[in-house]
């Protein structure tokens, strides 16, 4: 009121007024709080990771760059290294990445374009339901159910196909007498288990960029007469492409670091095993389920560094898959 | 005068506009029927196939085959890859929902043979050996193992947990962003590697031992950036419009945040906990590493080996005696139920969005407030009188979650 009495002084231009907010005794006691909880949170995971790699760096210095070369782990003799369970690690994820992309891709679409509106939010709490079940429970659906009918199938695709990744050395496919537990325990089956895994994972985040597909372009493929597929094809599969890369990186970050599915349906190799289809196979975490207890130090911090290569390489495939679906579904916002 | 138009009886006039016809139906049940006979003669008769898996691929194909063919013969080319690509989406998602079902029916199915015994849930495994029937031995011991760890993982990451969320979403910083980015990290951190560093730190280097106590912390930094993330997606979505209606009333931020924003939250927030928690219950491998592995009950979490139902069911079923296959089984089915419980519940709390009532919660809102406005009232009318100076926030704050 009095600001419209004549002013001494015009302002020479216009400074926005400065608002300042004194806080209460209560509001500075929870803003503390709040703050030094973050701060805890924040000390606590950076001292996992600065322990990871201060434990993993005595390990690294003695193996220098062998460790990434060496196939066999025996930190005592001085001989470890992560060739081959990097590999194995490698290729269990990209067979669950190969069955689980389809699948996952096919539940997507279903939930978010075929299913009747009524089942859809049941659909959708089944594949998360999917995504809590316990990896032992997987675990124990590979181990013993599926055991048999994927032995099967590797005798099978090991006859008709019989080369590269497929093939299996050590056995005739062609005797009919040759002993099949040459393809028990191996890649395919540890692949398939983990699938299960990542399926609901990559399939949840897929179906929510489907379904953001701008509702006018749709009508729009329809009024010129497209067909569902033609319509699917032509609006929301290339809308929904960075969603469908980012569900599956992020698919990948899990099949990368999953443990006991695997333990419990391969037996460990420490040699590179090329052949998916071979008993025999090996992981970064398998191995350290397996050796933890290996209890001198330096054998713990051979595995921290193990361990330490295996979270950097979820680590860049999690930041990866995030920036990409972000970016899809920035755009999803500039669109609407 | 207004005359009502006379509906035409009769003939629906409105044009065709269903996609599905009618004969779709007859083409999906034709070729259904037809490749799975020619299927049974091929695998009976004409060619020595066999297996399951087998049969179902060459069924299957048979059908696409047959589908297209019963197609073509009356629709044009895009009309036929369209159905064709309806019935590959729809059986790609039957088949994620049959290995579903299997998965979870498998586990009971293979688990009922041990559930069925009232010792499993009362006895331990201290005098059952491998060799003895099910009616011996139990997994009391894993029982109380899980529910004590997750009871220690609970009180560390809930308060830890949602405070956190509440300074990245609320108090906010020069450390904020700094803080999400890690915690956005640490959701990458693979659940062995968190055993593994919980193993070589607390067991290792401080001596701890083995115990319930290092599992459920194995099991807390794993657990803690998915509750993190989820709670801080969960508070984002209350309404700018209710923070600021709360503090133009000129509550404190405090508050406001104790009064609106984490009430508005609850459902999100209890949701985000349960299938955080269900995550963490079903975890094995930092268990494996942290926990230890005994026969015996061991109710104290701080000293000695304790095991957990993950746990205990990759032990049971890494023996090749089929009664402690069975006994794998049946803990496998205990966690199984209590997880389903755990999202069951989850999900009849949470599914809505921030401030979204059900029928029950908004009946006890009306009924609050109309108790507020009695109580206002025999108060002296002094808050509905707009003349009057509104008494400091302090004294009366708005009403716990008072509806926007």
């Amino acid at each position: 009121m009095t600001a419209t009495l004549t002013p001494t002084k015009p302002p020479a231009r216009a400074v926005p007024r400065r608002l300042t907010q004194r806080a209460g005794p209560a509001d500075r006691v929870f803003r503390g709080v709040a703050r030094s909880a973050g701060m805890t949170v924040l000390l606590m995971m950076l001292l996992v990771g600065g322990f990871l790699l201060i434990r993993g760096r005595e390990a690294l210095d003695v193996a220098g760059w062998s460790f990434f070369t060496t196939e066999e782990w025996a930190p005592e003799g001085g001989r470890f290294g992560i060739a081959a369970v990097l590999t194995g690690t490698l290729l269990i994820a990209a067979v669950a990445i190969a069955i689980a992309v389809p699948l996952s891709v096919g539940t997507a679409l279903y939930i978010s374009e075929y299913a009747p509106a009524r089942l859809k939010r049941f659909l959708v709490n089944l594949v998360d339901l999917m995504a809590a079940v316990p990896s032992v429970v997987y675990g124990l659906w590979g181990a013993f159910l599926m055991e048999g009918s994927v032995l099967g199938v590797a005798r099978w695709i090991a006859t008709w196909i019989g080369y590269g990744p497929f093939a299996v050395d050590g056995v005739d496919p062609a005797d009919p007498l040759a002993s099949e537990t040459v393809y028990t325990r191996s890649t395919l089956l540890a692949g398939l288990v983990v699938a299960m895994m990542v399926t609901p994972i990559a399939s949840s985040v897929m179906r929510e960029v489907f379904s953001q597909a701008p509702a006018g372009e749709r009508e729009g493929a329809y009024a010129l007469g497209a067909t569902r597929w033609g319509m699917i094809r032509a609006v929301v599969l290339p809308y929904g492409k960075g969603g469908m890369i980012g569900g599956t990186m992020l698919g990948l970050g899990r099949a990368l670091g999953e443990t006991i599915g695997v333990v419990m349906t391969i037996s460990l190799v420490y040699q590179i095993q090329p052949h998916i289809l071979r008993a025999g196979a090996s992981s970064i975490s398998a191995l350290i389920a397996n050796r933890y207890g290996d209890a001198s130090p330096f054998a713990v911090s051979a595995l921290m560094a193990a361990g330490l290569t295996l979270f950097l390489l979820t680590l860049v495939v999690n930041f990866a898959a995030s920036s990409i679906i972000a970016r899809s579904r920035s755009g999803a916002e500039g669109d609407a | 005068m207004t005359v009502i138009p006379e509906r035409p009886t009769g003939a629906d006039t409105r044009p065709h506009r269903r996609t599905r016809q009618r004969g779709d139906a007859f083409a999906v049940s034709g070729a259904a029927v037809a490749s799975l006979s020619a299927t049974a003669l091929l695998f009976t008769y004409l060619t020595p196939f066999t297996g399951t898996v087998g049969f179902i691929v060459v069924a299957y194909l048979l059908f696409l085959a047959c589908y297209t063919l019963l197609t073509w013969l009356d629709e044009p080319g895009p009309a036929v890859r369209d159905r064709l690509a309806g019935v590959a989406v729809h059986s790609l998602g039957f088949l994620v929902l049959a290995a579903l079902i299997v998965v979870v029916g498998y586990t009971f199915a293979q688990g009922a043979k041990a559930l069925p015994h009232a010792n499993f849930f009362t006895a331990d495994m201290s005098v059952t050996g491998p060799l003895d029937p099910l009616t011996m031995g139990g997994i009391l011991h894993a029982a109380i193992g899980t529910l004590e760890q997750m009871a220690i993982s609970l009180a560390i990451t809930v308060p830890l947990g949602i405070t956190c969320a509440v300074y990245l979403s609320e108090v906010r910083g020069p450390g904020t962003r700094f803080v999400r980015t890690v915690v956005e990290a640490m959701t990458a951190l693979p659940s062995i590697v968190a055993g593994l560093f919980v193993f070589a730190a607390i067991v290792l280097v401080l001596g701890f031992g083995k115990s319930g106590f290092a599992a459920s912390l194995a099991i807390s930094v794993m657990m803690l950036p998915i509750i993190i993330r989820a709670a801080d997606v969960v508070l984002r979505l209350v309404p700018r419009t209710l923070r600021e209606a709360s503090l133009t009333l000129g509550a404190s931020q405090w508050r406001t945040v104790w009064h609106v924003v984490l009430p508005t939250a609850r459902s999100g927030l209890t949701t985000s906990v349960i299938l955080g928690a269900a995550r963490g219950i079903g975890e094995t491998s930092p268990v494996l590493l942290t926990a230890g592995f005994t026969k015996t009950l061991n109710a104290d979490p701080f000293s000695g080996p304790q095991i957990s139902l993950p746990l205990a069911t990759y032990e049971f079923t890494r023996s090749p005696e089929p009664s402690m296959v069975a006994r794998g089984f049946g803990t496998a089915a205990a966690l199984m139920a209590l997880v389903l419980v755990l999202f069951v519940i989850a999900r009849l709390i949470g599914g809505r969005g921030a401030g979204h009532l059900s029928a029950r919660q908004a009946r006890a809102r009306t009924r609050s407030s109309a108790r507020d406005a009695r109580r206002f009232t025999r108060d002296g009318d002094t808050l509905v009188q707009p003349t009057v100076a509104a008494p400091p926030p302090t004294t009366t704050p708005p009403p716990p979650g008072a509806s926007p």
